[in-house]
């Protein structure tokens, strides 16, 4: 692409280089979720698709939760984060379908919660876990299955309350949804 | 604006209205719940309702394309323009109310959601799907509160009895939908509401049959309907509050 091709006005737009996309996927790697700052954006599966549109990156994130508050400080952080990183002006999509799901929360990202004493959510998000049931929760701190539901809303709005009857620790469970 | 558009406009404001009037009232046990894990349970299921009750209003501000944002929708209209459901604004009372007012709003909004996932408007079907799998666990819990509350104590019982008892005659809005409503269902766009009033009620019979409540007789109409503005005393007073901050200091930002 030759400068000329760009509207003048458009500050920072580029052409695609070869190794940008990866970089820009590292760089998210480095985005934590302000709720649980031991889990990445890309972790958590809400970064859905990420490519070069008009000299600029294209993000598409879709939030947690309807209602989740971190939404603007996540979109913000990843912005920050890109912009430092030398990708100019980077365009963020909102977009709501399909409805993200815990099931998109990668290997990695489940270890690292249950590191940082979260129970990470047990199986997939099916119609069945959802109104079934309640999961056998193992406890972050000693894996015993011997644990119990105290609330199913935590401390947040995508997390339960479970205690432990062996070490009788108190933890979040990440709900499946 | 054609008439389909005008229905479509309507609907999104008994959707977003309704969720964002129940969350409102769910916040005010914000600091006097009774227990921790209460409070935080009420308070999750009320921030997931302003939520969605913001995916709702931003489409019928788009719709409505008079310059107004979802922000303006909510706190910039007055209780004739609000097309809430009666039952949501009814004041949160004790906790057995506020469990029984929950519960049969959440029996209604599942079956809703449920019927607009398969919506041929694809920006209503997203939104429903997303807030499908959120209502899927506030059902879960208020309906577990209403069993135990109604198959506990002596006591416990006999306050979900006065519960019911008191909301009930709001549920005809539940039961059954407007004109408007139906020819969105036509079109393929929204729930039906026939179908949606009959899965509610067997979805309450069945509860309350768990632990042997009385399923009140059918409500019947009344002169109030929330879906033409005609609300109780209760919404005017909700709103007060809840709209002061802007419609005071209308230049306040975050």
């Amino acid at each position: 692409m030759q400068p000329g091709e760009l509207i003048a006005s458009d500050h920072g737009a580029r052409a695609l280089r070869a190794d940008d996309l990866s970089h820009a996927w590292t760089v998210l790697e480095q985005v934590m979720d302000p709720e649980v700052p031991v889990v990445s954006v890309v972790d958590l599966g809400i970064v859905r698709d990420l490519h070069w549109q008009a000299g600029h990156l294209h993000l598409v994130v879709t939030p947690t939760y309807s209602g989740c508050p971190a939404t603007e400080v996540i979109e913000g952080d990843i912005r920050q984060a890109l912009e430092q990183a030398g990708f100019a002006a980077p365009c963020l999509e909102r977009r709501l379908t399909p409805a993200w799901s815990t099931d998109w929360i990668t290997e990695q990202g489940r270890e690292r919660l249950r590191a940082y004493g979260i129970a990470p959510p047990v199986g997939s998000a099916s119609k069945r876990s959802l109104l079934g049931e309640s999961p056998q929760v193992l406890c972050p701190v000693c894996a015993s299955s011997h644990t119990e539901l105290l609330s199913q809303f935590g401390s947040t709005a995508c997390k339960a309350l479970y205690r432990c009857r062996e070490c009788l620790e108190p933890f979040d469970y990440f709900k499946c949804i | 604006m054609n008439s389909t558009q005008d229905d479509l406009i309507h609907y999104l404001l008994l959707l977003g209205d309704s969720a964002l009037i129940q969350g409102q009232r769910l916040c005010e046990w914000c600091g006097k719940a009774p227990a921790i894990e209460e409070e935080l349970a009420l308070m999750n299921v009320g921030l997931d309702l302003v939520g969605q009750a913001r995916n709702w209003l931003d489409y019928a501000a788009e719709l409505l394309a008079d310059g107004r944002d979802a922000d303006d929708l909510a706190f910039r209209r007055d209780e004739r323009a609000y097309r809430n459901l009666l039952l949501v604004e009814q004041p949160n009372g004790d906790f057995a109310v506020t469990m029984a007012k929950q519960f049969l709003f959440d029996a209604w909004h599942l079956q809703v959601l449920k019927g607009l996932c398969d919506s041929t408007d694809l920006r209503i079907a997203g939104i429903a799907a997303k807030a499908l799998k959120e209502v899927t666990y506030h059902l879960r819990r208020s309906s577990e509160w209403v069993q135990r509350l109604g198959g506990g104590t002596d006591e416990s019982r006999r306050r979900m009895l006065a519960a019911i008892t008191q909301v009930w005659r709001f549920t005809v809005e539940l039961a059954s939908g407007s004109e408007a409503e139906t020819r969105l269902a036509a079109a393929g766009i929204g729930a039906d509401p026939a179908q949606v009033g009959a899965a509610w009620l067997h979805q309450v019979e069945a509860t309350f049959a768990s632990v042997e409540l009385p399923l009140p007789p059918a409500a019947s109409h009344f002169y109030l309907s929330g879906r033409t503005g005609m609300h109780t005393e209760h919404l005017g007073i909700l709103l007060a509050e809840m709209q002061f901050l802007p419609r005071a200091y209308p230049d306040a930002t975050w």
